[in-house]
């Protein structure tokens, strides 16, 4: 149990295996496809307030949904969320999104101004 | 049961940032913060939502705003996440160099958005005559995306720090895990960034 | 640093440095004692005024200070920090670890406490305390209170991220540091309620930490949150307050109930009835906490509809409490009972709790709330409520521990005075209340008229506070009494759990060995299906700690250092103590520290040479 022989300050030497090379050659794909459909998302909700094509009344919740998918995107792809031993992260930012989407609804529409 | 480690001394593991229990400790204790920064920031978009039309006869929203700046710092922010998590792959690679660059060039790209956000506000400031002080709207827009920009320079010293101090210790179980939850950090900046240029400008300009 | 290093340490140093879960528990204790005994004060000055009507006891603002402290006090710097000295202390022994995930940010977390409470404390001295209520609504406290309210806002911002940070400690702690065979469903049911109460911390102090900021920005820079003429808006101070101020509630009741939970079966000498239920209705508590917060402003006009969906939700969470109930009761069905002190706390605690959630579904008729808002109705049902859970639950909690953290016995013929003592002084104090409030009196009012129908119960009120303080005076006294009563078995109620499988005195690394656990109330497994001895998960070996650091206290400081900056607007000091808290920060960073090993050796002599 004890591990005095372990330094936790000396350097990692050696090469990843063959196993861990093959899945870093596969993640970087992986991360390259994340970015560019990142950026399509976004250039699509830039797009759709620059133009005057699309009525406001279908673009603004047209980018917000764009913005959540952009955002799971970032967390399963970028953030590694999917990955396995992630429950216990999963589990506290859906809970955090399930506080967090009450609240922002109660202080953008029950301040008194409107009845509901 | 807490140092059994089961990687062998020196050798590099798939994981190094989650090799041994400090490192799952810090990985984990940091993912449930940013579940705590969630709601904080789920907290300041609610309460700019609140107050977006209360600009008190001041500047408003669609007078301020410019896509092209916007935009700009979007892609420059969304860049930054790629490279941060090139120099994740980089440390996994047991390319060492490639992870400090790497972490480098996001720096830099962070510092650059930073510089817009600061040249932007002194637009707003002298140019538009938007204070703090000048209404709710104003209040709320400069503590929202102030807020944001805060995390962003805190983030930008934290890697700088992290850069310099094991610029020649090579990687080690105990920098691996605080790279990696620099990177982490500097996703979920990215991620608020998401929500901030759909909430406050693509809707401040488009309704 | 070597174990002979970390032995040469001076007993005071050793205390300010130390990052080992036990002591900073003891510190959270005595910390919380002493706000608590303060409060009280401040609780017994209220009765006091409050005793005859057109009392000139004490003048209205300083009856407004006085009120507000106590709240404030009560919640933060007293409730809060008594139930994580337990956490601190028990958890890590409950799961059979050596110390929590991250013993440096457990260090900071109770300084950060600590330095924040003295730094609201200071509003006495330093022209007034805050008068606004612990609630603070705006715009009394953003614009008509005085500089308290500064002190007030910038403490507490300081406190609440100590507490922040303490609940991500305990999360990690519970994930990632239990023993081999203890899986989440073997938890002991205490474990499980500081589980759930930490999830709540972590999403409800960051609407605290942005209502404070908010607060703070419009009192100190000028900005216009609140201000109604510049666009403000004057309720999203409250549901700001109230997402974080209903989980709070929750956040002092868990841990209460967790502590029941450990005392009902241990002198029910039974197992806990329907463990998958009380964990499951724990869970259903946090979830509905977060979801009722507007109950608490039914009155501000929001809308028929919003009014009934939060009436509804609140109403729903007497389910899972009402789940609780019977299984404690069930518990205690055909259990051979013995009625200790802690038992009694336990005990008592079941109907007084009652009462109090009863008067909350009332209050969550939001048409009825119409005529029960800001009386004294409300100070009833809280005060049956946070008295009846989080303090008997702290009194039971410290008689049952006590044995474990200190080493010796309370006397129970003293403990069962004090409980009775404080028992009848509380119902005399407090159910009154109810009738006053329903005959009409504002809460929160320096004095009132006589001829109202209200002075008799004011005089039985403030009468029952005498037997209060009068049996807290007991407690104290039974503290200092019971010294001798030296406990060395480590096992003194025949426990379930694994704290009571240590020697006592606790040793500083908890376990020699890391226990096996091989089931539900694992020593209780192993007196009755083993050998009474808890099986060890690896041979005897070195032990690694952690080195203790004085930077905690650094941190704190310099935030308190900036607060003090930003309260008297000197932009100079404020810059200063940020400059000490990131060097502090930057050397934490900077300087790798991996601790040092308890050799074999000295374990051994430990165990008696065993």
């Amino acid at each position: 149990m004890a591990d005095h022989g372990m330094d936790p300050s000396a350097p990692l030497t050696g090469e990843p295996s063959k196993n861990t090379k093959r899945k870093l050659r596969k993640e970087v794909k992986t991360q390259i496809i994340g970015f560019v459909l990142a950026l399509f998302l976004t250039s699509i909700s830039f797009i759709s307030i620059a133009s005057d094509a699309i009525p406001a009344s279908f673009a603004i919740p047209f980018i917000f949904m764009l913005a959540v998918i952009q955002v799971v995107l970032q967390l399963y792809i970028f953030m590694h969320l999917n990955d396995r031993g992630n429950a216990w992260p999963n589990a506290m930012i859906w809970s955090a999104v399930v506080v967090a989407i009450p609240s922002v609804a109660a202080l953008m529409l029950l301040l008194g101004i409107t009845k509901w | 049961m807490a140092e059994n480690h089961t990687v062998e001394q020196h050798s590099l593991p798939p994981n190094p940032e989650k090799a041994t229990l400090e490192g799952k400790n810090k990985y984990m204790g940091f993912w449930f913060f940013l579940g705590g920064e969630v709601v904080l920031f789920a907290s300041l978009f609610g309460t700019y939502l609140g107050l977006r039309n209360s600009t008190a006869g001041g500047p408003g929203p669609s007078d301020l705003f410019h896509l092209d700046l916007v935009f700009i710092m979007t892609m420059l922010l969304l860049t930054s996440s790629l490279t941060s998590v090139f120099a994740i792959i980089s440390m996994k690679r047991g390319n060492y160099k490639g992870l400090l660059a790497w972490m480098w060039v996001t720096v830099l790209l962070g510092l650059g958005f930073l510089g817009f956000e600061i040249y932007e506000f002194w637009d707003y400031t002298v140019n538009y005559e938007l204070g703090f002080t000048t209404s709710a709207f104003s209040s709320a827009f400069y503590t929202l995306v102030g807020t944001h920009g805060a995390h962003v320079t805190f983030g930008i010293g934290w890697i700088i720090v992290l850069l310099i101090r094991y610029a020649k210790t090579g990687l080690t179980l105990t920098n691996a895990p605080k790279f990696y939850t620099a990177t982490l950090y500097w996703h979920f900046i990215d991620v608020v960034w998401v929500f901030i240029f759909t909430v406050v400008y693509l809707m401040g300009i488009g309704g | 640093m070597s174990y002979a290093e970390a032995q040469k340490k001076s007993v005071l140093w050793d205390w300010l440095t130390t990052v080992d879960h036990k002591k900073i528990g003891i510190m959270y204790l005595a910390a919380g004692a002493f706000f608590f005994t303060i409060g009280g004060i401040m609780a017994l000055l209220m009765r006091a005024q409050l005793m005859f009507p057109n009392s000139s006891l004490i003048p209205a603002q300083t009856f407004n200070e006085i009120l507000t402290m106590h709240g404030t006090i009560m919640i933060f710097l007293a409730a809060m920090p008594l139930l994580f000295g337990f956490m601190n202390y028990i958890v890590p022994l409950q799961i059979g670890a050596r110390d929590v995930a991250f013993p440096f940010l457990n260090s900071l977390g109770f300084w950060l406490f600590l330095f924040g409470g003295i730094f609201v404390n200071l509003s006495w001295f330093l022209g007034g305390a805050p008068d606004a209520g612990w609630t603070s609504y705006v715009p009394l406290a953003s614009h008509y209170s005085g500089i308290g309210l500064d002190f007030f806002v910038l403490g507490l911002q300081i406190s609440g991220l100590g507490t922040l940070i303490g609940g991500i400690n305990f999360l990690v702690t519970i994930i990632n540091m239990r023993a081999p065979g203890m899986s989440m469903m073997r938890m002991p049911l205490f474990t499980w309620n500081t589980f759930v109460a930490s999830i709540l911390i972590l999403f409800a102090f960051p609407a605290l930490t942005v209502g404070y900021l908010l607060l703070m920005m419009d009192r100190i820079f000028g900005s216009n949150f609140f201000v109604v003429e510049m666009g403000g808006n004057v309720v999203i101070w409250q549901h700001l307050f109230w997402i974080f101020g209903h989980p709070e509630v929750y956040i002092l009741a868990l841990p209460a109930f967790g502590i029941f939970s450990e005392i009902i079966p241990t002198f029910s000498k039974k197992r806990i009835f329907g463990y998958t239920a009380m964990v499951f209705a724990t869970m259903l508590i946090g979830f509905y906490g977060f979801m009722v917060w507007a109950h608490h402003m039914f009155t501000v006009g929001l809308g028929p509809v919003a009014n009934s969906v939060f009436a509804i939700a609140t109403m729903a969470i007497a389910v899972p409490t009402g789940i609780k109930i019977f299984n404690w009761l069930l518990t205690m069905w055909g259990g051979r009972i013995k009625m200790t002190t802690a038992m009694l706390c336990a005990a008592m605690f079941i109907p007084t709790f009652v009462m109090g959630g009863v008067t909350g579904v009332m209050l969550a008729v939001s048409a009825a709330d119409y005529q029960f808002h800001d009386t004294y109705f409300v100070v009833a049902h809280f005060h049956y409520v946070i008295v009846g859970a989080t303090v008997l639950g702290l009194f039971g909690g410290a008689f049952y521990w006590w044995p474990r953290m200190f080493g010796y016995t309370l006397n129970e013929k003293l403990g069962k005075a004090f409980i009775i003592l404080f028992l009848i002084g509380f119902h005399l104090t407090f159910f009154v209340q109810h009738f006053l409030g329903l005959y009409g009196m504002p809460r929160r009012v320096a004095s009132y008229l006589p001829g109202q129908g209200w002075d008799g119960m004011n005089l039985v009120s403030s009468s029952g506070a005498i037997f209060m303080a009068a049996g807290f005076l007991l407690f104290i006294i039974n503290i200092f009494v019971s010294m001798k009563n030296k406990e060395t078995t480590g096992d003194p109620w025949d426990g379930r759990t694994l704290e009571w499988t240590i020697p006592s005195p606790t040793p500083e690394y908890n376990f020699a060995q890391t226990p096996l656990v091989r089931d539900y109330d694992a020593f209780w497994y192993e007196k009755y299906q083993g050998d009474g001895k808890i099986k060890a998960a690896e041979p005897l070996g070195d032990i690694h700690m952690p080195n203790g650091s004085i930077l905690p206290i650094i941190i704190s400081f310099g935030l308190f250092v900036m607060a003090f900056g930003l309260v008297y607007h000197t932009w100079i000091v404020a810059g200063a103590g940020l400059l000490i808290v990131f060097g502090a920060m930057f050397v934490r960073s900077v300087k790798e520290d991996h601790g040092y090993h308890i050799p074999v050796e000295e374990i051994t002599k430990d165990k008696g040479g065993k």
